[in-house]
């Protein structure tokens, strides 16, 4: 009736060395738990009251025995801290060619969104032995992205870009959950990774997932339209004007802000700078762009932000995924 | 330890005035200054705080046997983990054992006649009951949905619970606990008796000492920290939330910074017992007094720079995430060299496997385990799968359930006699205590599994991961023998007030001061000021006769045998 499964499906290239990270550290937990177990009883049994052993010699004080189980676990400890860090760190960097996806949480739905336009809620197809990175942030209160079968999450905070990113081993489904409490319908927020074979992938993305089609507008071009409607080419155009520096060039580079730091214009950066864009000035100008905060949602910030990219890159607009190979709008129609 | 001797005019047991029956009326118990008394309040409140923590449990683990929530609201639910959260940590471990039994015992350990601040101490049991009902009255209006935790910006902008109420119950309960430890500070310092020094002190005292530390420094953090998401709540001053400019991770450094340390306060008590019940049942001092004493200090310190580690996954920087995994690490050798001495103690000792000692035992297996699956989360590549899941659940269950209860209900049984004057049934504390590790282990064991297979804690349904069934079962099971393993001790402690044979002064033959006293003491607790001649723990001068000649009664066996 039961079965009883001791662990998820390993289906991420981490999730072999988590599996194994875990078992170090289960073994060093039976090394050092089971024997003080043991030993406990065996001394509270052979020692108890008006058992006849040799009680001789009690000493309370071993300066080297001391030092010996102090210094022993502490190696141990600092031995495990050293390989678990090396794996967080890579865990941490996502490689240069990794696949960007987009991730907007919100009570109680997960919102994706493809470089192509294409979008899904609750479901992530993404392509096998890709390194895919999710750019992730939530609209409301903090939410967590977790893959138990690829062995990692990450918290989805507002106001702010996070990123995960894994590669897929396996073909199948798996399970999205959130895993920060978020609220009446926290437990229902949970979805699932898709994973395809690369060609198989392509045709659900240029078929615009069957389900939902994009309107027939990759996430640059609407970021492009959003770019029309507001006039930003008014202050921002292809070279500095006083009214505004020019976006050209931008993404990726330093820049020199008025209070003398210097700011990686980074997603984070460009975010903030359209939500908000009193809060960090280039150097020479004054706040004079408007606020749009309330008028942008997270989807629309980040299709702005993905055409900010492409700008003096190279027009027309770059294929955003390297797997996307197909453009987008061959697929659609 | 000291020798104050018996004296020779002392009233027969039944009519000698002592603190409980000085005087009956309510107003005596409710105006007491007496530290043994405000003791006996807080044992009785927060049994019943326990017990109301225990039912929202019940309550959890029975809906979690059907992978579909079949017989609460979503709501009703989260409203209900909630509570279980609240209620158990900020009402019941944190005051448990030093408000009860750090309050009743502290002074007498160390030859004092109360605390250092009497009104103080009394002030300390209203706010704690104040806190309480203004929680409680949250809940009966219609709950909190946040987790203990409150995390913004969802208990400041969008939950719709009684929070900023829970939250000022929480405030004013955190003014008790930081009276309770300022006055155990101020007494270990100026109220030692004659020849008490810093290092015959009892390693329970040293570990209130510790705890009280952690107390003062820590728990004004959280009580500013829970009033700044009221004054967001309230009045939209952007703090947390972004939607009003705050920043929604500042709540978590500045939550845990009081929050973790908050489990040494709710773990170092028990060590602290553990080192009076061990000692006491091997009839040994305890192995490596200094290292003992210091690792409680050690864990004081280091506990307050570790809380970085709740947050590996919420965009902290990478480098801070190294920094917070490597000191984690670091802070469990001082447990380790705390249990390593324990069992040097019990080694060569004569263990008497009387009902406290039992909870030792017990408490030794669940620590051991719950210490090293810190390692797990410590461990920064391990926790980015098992953060926030039943794995999490279960390691601080078998801390502050494990260790914490297991400590709570040692002391008790420990100190009982002393309290009351009366013996319990040691066979039926035997049974409570095996219910209570075996239920234990039964509930928390499967939550390990259960985390590795990615159940996140907090979750209602898991109907669409099956395989997470049998475990939840496994573990309610598991819950209503714990259940059974804490209702027990209610039946038989009750039952020796009446019943129980008079316990005497010292029914355990323990060296600590408190033993030298008549049980249950006289409001002064000593008719004189003791004077301390030996260190704490001296039980080799006590047994020094009975042993040599246990000696002799073995070599005269062996040459008897040699003869035949």
């Amino acid at each position: 009736m039961f079965n009883f499964p001791l662990r998820p499906e390993a289906a991420s290239t981490f999730a072999g060395q988590h599996d194994l990270l875990f078992g170090i550290l289960t073994v060093l937990t039976i090394v050092f738990s089971v024997p003080v177990m043991i030993l406990a009883i065996i001394f509270a049994v052979r020692f108890r009251a008006g058992n006849k052993v040799d009680r001789s010699r009690p000493s309370h004080e071993n300066l080297k025995l001391e030092l010996t189980w102090t210094i022993i676990p502490l190696l141990l400890a600092l031995a495990v801290f050293g390989y678990s860090a090396k794996l967080f760190v890579d865990l941490r960097k996502p490689p240069k060619d990794a696949m960007e996806i987009f991730v907007i949480g919100k009570q109680w739905m997960w919102h994706i969104q493809h470089p192509n336009g294409v979008r899904e809620n609750n479901e992530l197809h993404v392509p096998v032995g890709v390194p895919v990175k999710l750019t992730m942030i939530s609209q409301d209160v903090i939410h967590a992205f977790y893959i138990p079968e690829f062995r990692t999450q990450y918290m989805v905070v507002p106001d702010k870009y996070t990123q995960l990113w894994f590669q897929a081993t396996k073909e199948g489904e798996y399970m999205i959950l959130c895993n920060q409490y978020c609220g009446t319908q926290h437990s229902e927020m949970v979805g699932k990774v898709i994973v395809q074979r690369p060609d198989e992938f392509q045709k659900w993305l240029a078929d615009g997932g069957r389900s939902m089609r994009p309107k027939d507008r990759t996430m640059v071009e609407s970021g492009e339209d959003l770019y029309k409607l507001y006039n930003c080419a008014n202050c921002h155009g292809d070279v500095d004007t006083p009214r505004g520096p020019s976006l050209y060039g931008l993404f990726g580079k330093r820049q020199q802000m008025t209070d003398g730091t210097t700011v990686l214009a980074d997603d984070e950066y460009l975010r903030e700078s359209l939500l908000k864009a009193e809060k960090k000035l280039v150097a020479g100008y004054i706040a004079t762009m408007p606020n749009y905060e309330q008028e942008l949602s997270e989807e629309q910030a980040l299709q702005l932000i993905a055409y900010m990219k492409t700008l003096g890159v190279q027009k027309p607009a770059a294929p955003a995924a390297p797997a996307a190979a197909t453009t987008p709008q061959e697929g659609n129609r | 330890m000291s020798a104050t001797a018996a004296r020779p005019e002392e009233l027969d047991d039944a009519t000698r005035p002592n603190y409980l029956n000085v005087s009956h009326t309510i107003k005596s118990w409710l105006l007491t200054q007496d530290h043994k008394r405000i003791a006996v309040l807080y044992l009785v409140s927060i049994s019943f705080f326990f017990l109301l923590g225990g039912l929202a449990a019940s309550m959890i683990r029975l809906e979690l046997t059907s992978p579909r929530g079949v017989m609460l609201e979503s709501e009703t639910y989260n409203k209900m983990f909630s509570a279980h959260g609240i209620i158990m940590v900020f009402l019941f471990l944190v005051p448990s054992i030093p408000a009860t039994f750090g309050n009743f015992a502290l002074p007498m350990m160390i030859g004092a006649k109360d605390l250092a601040f009497p009104r103080l101490n009394l002030l300390s049991w209203y706010l704690y009951m104040i806190g309480g009902g203004l929680i409680l009255a949250a809940l009966l209006m219609g709950g909190v949905d946040t987790g203990w935790t409150f995390y913004t910006p969802y208990s400041s902008m969008y939950s719709s619970g009684h929070v900023v109420l829970a939250i000022v119950g929480v405030f004013i309960a955190g003014f008790s606990s930081i009276f309770t430890g300022l006055n155990f500070i101020a007494t270990v310092h100026k109220m030692r008796a004659p020849g008490m020094t810093w290092f015959r002190m009892p390693l329970f005292v040293w570990a209130m000492y510790a705890t009280s530390v952690i107390i003062v420094l820590g728990t004004p953090v959280v009580a500013i920290t829970l009033a700044l998401v009221a004054v967001e709540a309230t009045m939209g001053v952007g703090i947390f939330s972004p939607a009003l400019g705050g920043d929604p991770v500042l709540f978590q450094h500045m939550f845990w910074f009081y929050s973790h340390p908050a489990v040494y306060i709710m773990i170092l008590p028990s060590m602290g017992v553990m080192s009076e019940l061990i000692a006491c049942f091997s009839r040994k001092r305890i192995f490596g007094y200094h290292f003992v004493a210091f690792s409680s200090l050690a864990i004081a310190g280091l506990g307050f720079i570790v809380w970085g580690h709740h947050m590996f996954t919420s965009g902290q920087s990478t480098f801070q995430s190294l920094v917070f995994s490597l000191i984690s690490f670091v802070v469990a050798v001082p447990s380790a060299v705390k249990t390593f001495n324990w069992m040097a103690t019990i080694y060569k000792g004569n263990v008497d496997l009387r009902s406290p000692m039992i909870f030792a035992l017990g408490f030794l297996g669940l620590f051991v385990v719950g210490g090293l699956t810190g390692l797990y989360l410590a461990s920064l590549a391990t926790d980015v799968h098992l953060q926030a899941t039943y794995f999490v659940v279960a390691h601080f269950h078998y801390i502050m359930v494990g260790g914490a209860m297991m400590g709570f209900l040692g002391a008790l049984h420990y100190w009982w006699p002393k309290m009351t004057g009366k013996m319990y049934s040691d066979n039926w504390a035997k049974i409570g205590a095996a219910l209570v590790f075996v239920g234990f282990n039964l509930t928390f064991f499967p939550q390990f599994i259960l985390g590795y297979l990615g159940m996140p804690r907090r979750y209602h349904y898991y109907d669409f991961a099956p395989q997470w069934q049998a475990y939840n079962i496994m573990s309610s099971a598991g819950a209503s023998v714990l259940a059974l393993g804490y209702i027990l001790p209610a039946f038989y402690l009750l039952h020796s007030l009446k019943y129980g044979k008079p316990a005497g002064r010292n029914p355990w033959g323990a060296v600590g001061l408190e033993w030298q006293t008549e049980s249950p003491p006289d409001t002064h607790n000593f008719h004189e000021i003791p004077i301390v001649t030996h260190e704490a723990y001296d039980y080799a001068a006590v047994d020094e006769i009975e042993h040599a000649q246990a000696q002799e009664v073995m070599k005269k066996e062996a040459h008897m045998g040699s003869d035949e």
